[in-house]
């Protein structure tokens, strides 16, 4: 609630006779007015403005352009794509193109961000510097310049690929990405894949009834471990009876490039690397904040319940912390997924870069331009749902 | 009952005084107790030690030993080391650009000014109204030595202003415009006006929704088409548009947070006073409410800065980009991550300065 609230409802009414500009009630109706008035001037301004410039410029509007052959290779995609596609399905694969980065990006930060922030914390002098010293420095670099860092460190820093580096058996480094061996397609893998759902099932339950006979009987159950033992038994079975294949699919050098294997292109490893390294350094800030909010007197507290270290962390710490750590959390995810267009300057093809692309060969900037927004407004709009229902959720019950 | 005399104490040698263990006190004592305090800690400290032996010294060897400092490009690409050379043969493109070389000691005394006045204005004692008006001189002065156009100073066109010069332009008038745009769209979402507190949340989310860059895509490519035929708005203009568009939402929040922590109190003193709502605003709410979020707002302003960089991707020649077109140029290609690292340097000095500034003014507020 609004704290002028309270001061226009008790204004007194007022008197006959008086000028409107007296009333509190018309002058804010007049004001307003107004207000709307200038920007609707101001949009009709701006549109006829747009509707000559299209004209006079001769340049189509609308979305027509979507359906027809977009003529340009993406470097690369999740779902299948070439150049005879429509534009939809290449501002399709730049969509997903961004999902995978964002997504895989905010799982990796999220957890070197934890441990970096921790080790700010270490009652160790060297790792509580390092980490402080990680984290003031990679939140005094642009992103940006992160980027085209880690972008010349790949291109101009590591070999080509026939005196590729080979840190480990299987896996390749050199100036085309990343290639690393994978496990030879088997109908045993997807088994293994399939069986993690029944798995999670089973965990679910287990906990129900965990929780339930505990409120009942105040027996604990070892929920966690139980459930570790499902999620990585199971699916260890499930491949066991399929026939155990332990079959390499490894890159091999042949003419320039390697074939076979997985590999990670330069493009998505720089930018990946860079928006880790640069998110996770806040991420690291968030995360100690989270942990010194928790006073020292609830640890003693439930030390003096008889609770283990262990029970102290997962009951009394992180349902505190986390209280101050999710929101500004959930606003740095954001910020990445935001930061990931910045893919577009070298040469990754998130969504921004093949909207741009469209636009260039199109000349439909405005409706570009449109796109990006809205893609970008329904991340940041589903975000900040979930946080509104996170809010309530977690929110303090005072009396 | 006869009071006895207090004991004697005990006399006490000085060389016979019980002194703490020599392993508790000094470097052992210290290393002991910040090192090797645990398993976990001594195990820590051991491996973070063999990988500083094993990784530092070809880093030290790289940058300091085999490296070039002033030769050729040519001479650098003979050895392994490092090729500062790239820097020092290309520092006046890479910081002041496309600016006349022979006018080039005005963009830095232009820039000395500006430091100059940030370093005054540090004390909190002098911030006072004749503080606003320096600064406002000072920011007229350094716009005409950028400029020209006076006797003596030939005019410059403002597409020939590029590198540190522009990075800093675009940052110190990207802030001073959007502060105050951020303060009124937050007074204006805490209005109880519906028409003009719907206008400002719709802004400010919008806004705060969206990539900077796709602002940016805006003023280069959609904003030519706002105007009348006949119009042409500066490239630099547009963009300094986007950035103060973009950081007037995000300083709207941080203020919006400073306006909800004060106190009902506050309003109802100020209206009993018989204070109109400008009047309760400027002499009551604002001064306590901006005083107290001044850590977030100097954090807003390191972003602003640091986002300034992105002004490369609309092909604009800030600090970021004269760098790379060095870099583009056949003779110095290949030595970007030297120059990457001088130019993060650069950035890294000034973040540092206003983040620990902030640090400061956060334990004396």
């Amino acid at each position: 609630m609004h704290p002028n609230d309270t001061a226009t409802t008790a204004a007194p009414p007022a008197a006959p006779g008086t000028s409107r500009w007296q009333d509190p009630a018309k002058r804010a109706m007049i004001y307003q007015a107004a207000v709307m008035a200038l920007a609707g001037l101001l949009g009709w301004y701006l549109l006829t403005n747009i509707l000559t410039n299209l004209e006079r410029q001769s340049i189509a509007t609308g979305f027509g352009f979507l359906g027809k052959e977009s003529a340009f290779e993406i470097g690369e995609s999740i779902i299948p794509y070439s150049a005879a596609d429509n534009y939809l399905r290449a501002l399709a694969v730049g969509f997903l193109n961004t999902v995978k980065v964002a997504f895989i990006g905010i799982v990796i930060t999220v957890l070197m961000g934890t441990v970096i922030g921790i080790a700010r914390l270490s009652s160790n002098w060297l790792v509580a510097k390092l980490a402080g010293i990680y984290i003031e420095v990679l939140q005094g670099i642009p992103v940006l310049l992160q980027l085209f860092f880690w972008y010349a460190v790949f291109y101009e820093g590591l070999p080509a690929p026939r005196q590729s580096l080979n840190p480990l058996p299987g896996i390749f480094l050199n100036n085309r990405g990343l290639f690393f061996a994978v496990p030879a397609a088997h109908p045993a893998w997807n088994m293994a894949v399939a069986a993690i759902i029944p798995a999670a099932i089973l965990s679910y339950f287990i906990g129900r009834w965990a929780r339930q006979r505990r409120d009942r009987s105040g027996r604990p159950f070892p929920v966690a471990r139980s459930s570790t033992a499902l999620l990585v038994g199971l699916p260890l079975v499930a491949w066991w009876i399929s026939g155990a294949p332990t079959a390499m699919d490894t890159p091999a050098l042949h003419g320039f490039n390697f074939t076979g294997g997985a590999s990670v292109s330069p493009e998505f490893g720089a930018l990946l690397l860079g928006l880790v390294l640069y998110t996770a350094a806040f991420v690291a800030e968030i995360v100690r904040a989270g942990i010194q909010s928790v006073s020292h007197g609830q640890t003693e507290a439930a030390r003096s319940l008889g609770m283990r270290p262990g029970q102290i962390l997962v009951l009394i710490i992180l349902p505190q912390a986390l209280r101050v750590i999710i929101p500004p959390l959930t606003s740095q995810m954001l910020n990445l997924t935001k930061n990931s267009s910045l893919a577009v300057a070298i040469g990754f093809p998130d969504f921004v870069s093949v909207a741009n692309t469209t636009m260039n060969q199109t000349g439909q900037a405005i409706e570009g331009v449109f796109m990006i927004m809205v893609v970008y407004l329904f991340f940041s709009l589903t975000t900040s749902a979930f946080m509104n229902w996170y809010n309530r959720r977690i929110k303090l019950v005072e009396r | 009952m006869a009071t006895l005399p207090p004991a004697p104490l005990p006399e006490h040698d000085h060389a016979d005084a019980i002194r703490p263990p020599i392993v508790a006190l000094g470097v052992i004592g210290w290393v002991r107790q910040n090192l090797f305090s645990s398993v976990l800690n001594s195990l820590l400290t051991l491996v973070i030690l063999a990988a500083a032996l094993r990784f530092l010294p070809p880093l030290i060897r790289w940058a300091f030993i085999d490296s070039h400092w002033f030769s050729t490009a040519a001479a650098c690409r003979n050895d392994g080391g490092a090729c500062w050379s790239v820097i020092s043969a290309n520092l006046r493109f890479i910081i002041f650009g496309f600016y006349p070389p022979d006018q080039q000691w005005r963009p830095l005394l232009a820039m000395a000014l500006l430091i100059g006045l940030l370093l005054y204005s540090r004390e909190r004692t002098r911030w006072k109204p004749a503080l606003l008006y320096t600064w406002l001189v000072g920011l007229a002065v350094m716009g005409v030595l950028m400029r020209g156009g006076l006797p003596g100073l030939p005019g410059v066109e403002s597409s020939q202003w590029s590198g540190l010069p522009l990075t800093f332009l675009l940052a110190v008038f990207g802030m001073v415009a959007a502060y105050p745009l951020g303060v009124v769209l937050a007074l204006g979402r805490q209005s109880h006006m519906p028409v003009i507190r719907a206008m400002c949340v719709v802004y400010i989310e919008l806004i705060r929704g969206v990539p900077l860059i796709s602002l940016l895509f805006m003023s280069a490519i959609l904003f030519p088409l706002f105007l009348p035929e006949g119009l042409t708005i500066n490239k630099i203009i547009r963009a300094q548009a986007a950035i103060i568009m973009f950081t007037a939402a995000y300083i709207a929040e941080v203020v919006r947070g400073g306006l909800q922590a004060m106190p009902r109190g506050q309003y109802e003193a100020a209206q009993s006073l018989g204070l109109n709502y400008f009047q309760t605003m400027r002499h009551v709410i604002l001064p306590q409410a901006l005083k107290i979020v001044i850590p977030p707002t100097v954090g807003i302003l390191i972003s602003a800065f640091k986002d300034t960089s992105l002004v490369v991707i609309i092909a604009l020649y800030d600090l970021l980009k004269t760098t790379q077109s060095t870099l583009s140029n056949p003779v110095w290609m290949g030595f970007s991550v030297e120059a990457y690292i001088f130019i993060a340097l650069i950035y890294l000095v000034c973040c540092h300065a206003m983040s620990s500034y902030s640090r400061r003014l956060e334990r004396e507020l």
